[in-house]
């Protein structure tokens, strides 16, 4: 199977990035000989295989449920490209 | 010229102790060489010297006035900018954190720290561990020292070649589908990919998180046992590490294993591998075979769909863990006006064109902004696999792509659990062949995963591995063999690397620059 021109633009979409022409162009035939690769798997009877998502395979770890001090607000918003010292700026999300 | 800086870090560490050298001494020797050599190389991505020597000298006054101090202190440690360093520069070779400045530290950076070990400098990768090759570096190329026209593998590739060019001891890399063995294996040190939970993941900026580990690269065995004993161990601060005590490795290391039984895969030696590493393998087996070992041939029926699994499991966990990017919070964000402008045009090209549904259509400026963001702060490598992930997850796709590579994950697992009912260690090629030239796969992304055709299926299953050199190609090229084990045997990997290493000498070549 391959990959359309198309669905590599509607992809970049989700995965929110723009992509030039040429751009897009190099992945659609990059990405289509991957996935046309991956076919590999479907060879493979896997009907009755449990998914593995994690190789150690622990869950629910607890900490107490103790409060501990985390950083201030001042050390992270200093990393912001843009903030006005107490939230994070963005252009305008709601209508004109 | 013999200089202290071709010395082992054991070596090193037992005169620091014993006060016959100081850390400036030490520090200063690795300083040169990378002065000296780093212009060629392009190992190092930050170098300060100054910072190291203080450090250094910090340790010796307290070394002499009798003070405690860490296991490896006064001895130079290179760490993979990939790791957070608090209030210093972690860029993991992207554009998007050019300038980061981490708000912490890594907890094998803290344990480092603590250790009193001398923090020598930053190493190069592929963007966010991408790559192969540390040709997708936003910043610069790193290049092989035993060939400066091929390439050092990746994405560790700056860890694993400033070993190799004696800058630094010892070195911090990481592993997600062979990014610490496949840089081993090309550059000739000797690497460790940990067991998935034995050293903590905290502050390591995440690729694939079910798959990263972070370890050591070193000149021999005995070296990368020494920094691995350092930095493992459960962590509060990571869940996924697991909490189980963390063996005296470079005690241990010493005794060699005895009755130990070898697996030979069948499959790895099949079509596609250089007869030249082929030929080495085999005689690192008549090797073990004359130290007592026995040698069984194995299979593991699964193996050959480990690059087609992990290309779809690692790219959908990236997609989401770098999902974060996004110009807002911290990071590289494009210019505001610019985009605004853009968006402008667009929609007034739309409008004359009566164009009704693209103009519906059209990005809002916040996810412009994200999209923009993301495509000027990110490589090419990075973008393919945001796309491949966010494909393999997305509806429709998942359970053709994503849940069916997990089963074939299980499958590669049980494959690994069966063969070492039958054997004590798993021994066979880490790469196909020795280091390829620099530009030689950039442009067929496919070529470049099929490198990782021996070393990916050890992070899907979570086992640990060693990368060390067992030969050169006829091209002067080292080449590398790989020891595998079950999990949590760290220690009987180590041994058995270190074996060898006791009855031969290619861990103690070195190039020429």
């Amino acid at each position: 199977m391959s990959l359309s021109r198309a669905e590599v633009e509607r992809i970049a979409l989700l995965g929110r990035l723009q992509l030039s022409e040429a751009e897009l162009a190099a992945m659609t035939e990059q990405l289509g000989q991957v996935i046309g690769y991956m076919d590999l798997l479907s060879e493979l009877n896997t009907d009755d295989v449990e998914p593995m998502a994690h190789a150690v395979e622990i869950s629910n770890v607890f900490r107490p449920d103790e409060l501990t001090p985390s950083y201030d607000r001042s050390t992270m918003l200093a990393r912001a490209p843009h903030a006005d010292g107490e939230f994070y700026l963005v252009p305008a999300v709601l209508g004109d | 010229m013999s200089s202290l800086a071709d010395r082992t870090a054991t070596e090193l560490l037992a005169d620091l102790s014993s006060g016959r050298l100081t850390s400036v001494e030490v520090t200063q020797a690795f300083v040169d060489r990378i002065e000296a050599h780093d212009k060629k190389v392009g190992a190092f991505l930050r170098f300060d010297s100054l910072p190291a020597l203080e450090q250094a000298r910090q340790v010796d006054q307290r070394r002499r006035a009798g003070q405690p101090v860490g296991r490896l202190a006064g001895l130079p440690v290179a760490v993979k900018d990939l790791l957070c360093s608090r209030d210093e520069k972690t860029t993991c070779a992207s554009r998007i954190l050019a300038d980061f400045v981490a708000p912490y530290d890594a907890t094998v950076v803290a344990r480092l720290k603590a250790a009193d070990a001398v923090l020598i400098g930053r190493t190069n990768l592929d963007e966010f561990a991408m790559g192969g090759s540390t040709e997708n570096s936003a910043f610069q190329k790193t290049r092989n020292p035993w060939d400066l026209e091929r390439t050092p593998g990746g994405s560790s590739g700056g860890a694993a070649a400033c070993v190799a060019a004696s800058m630094a001891p010892l070195s911090i890399g990481t592993d997600t589908g062979g990014s610490i063995r496949q840089p081993a294996g090309l550059c000739g040190v000797t690497g460790l990919k940990p067991t998935y939970g034995r050293v903590s993941r905290f502050g390591l900026v995440a690729f694939a998180s079910s798959l990263d580990q972070i370890g050591p690269l070193a000149s021999n065995a005995q070296d990368a046992a020494l920094l691995l004993e350092v930095i493992a161990g459960h962590d509060a601060y990571d869940s996924t590490s697991v909490d189980r005590p963390v063996p005296a490795y470079s005690q241990s290391v010493r005794q060699p294993l005895e009755g130990l039984t070898l697996g030979l895969v069948r499959e790895h030696f099949g079509e596609g591998l250089n007869g030249e590493v082929e030929a080495a393998v085999r005689e690192t087996v008549g090797v073990y075979r004359s130290l007592g070992a026995k040698v069984k041939d194995i299979s593991l029926p699964h193996s050959k769909y480990g690059v087609a699994a992990y290309y779809i499991i690692a790219p959908s966990e990236a997609s989401s863990n770098l999902a974060r990017y996004d110009g807002v919070h911290y990071g590289y964000r494009t210019d505001e006006k610019a985009m605004q402008a853009e968006l402008a045009a667009e929609r007034q090209r739309f409008e004359s064109a009566g164009n009704k549904r693209a103009i519906d259509e059209m990005d809002t400026p916040l996810v412009r902004l994200y999209r923009r963001s993301r495509a000027e702060g990110f490589g090419a490598e990075v973008k393919r696999r945001i796309i491949l992930g966010t494909y393999a997850l997305s509806a429709g796709y998942a359970d053709k792509f994503y849940l069916k590579a997990l089963k074939v994950r299980r499958l590669i697992r049980q494959d690994f659990d069966k063969a070492f009912q039958e054997v004590d260690l798993i021994l066979g090629p880490v790469t196909t062949s020795p280091a390829f030239k620099i530009g030689e796969k950039v442009n067929d992304p496919l070529a470049m995963y099929l490198v990782d055709l021996y070393t990916v299926s050890a992070n899907l299953a979570g086992i640990g591995g060693i990368a060390f050199p067992c030969g050169f190609s006829s091209g002067g090229l080292p080449i590398g063999v790989q020891l595998q084990a079950p999990p949590f045997e760290e220690d009987r990997l180590l041994r058995a690397c270190h074996m060898y290493q006791q009855a031969t000498e290619w861990h103690k070549r070195r190039p020429v620059l």
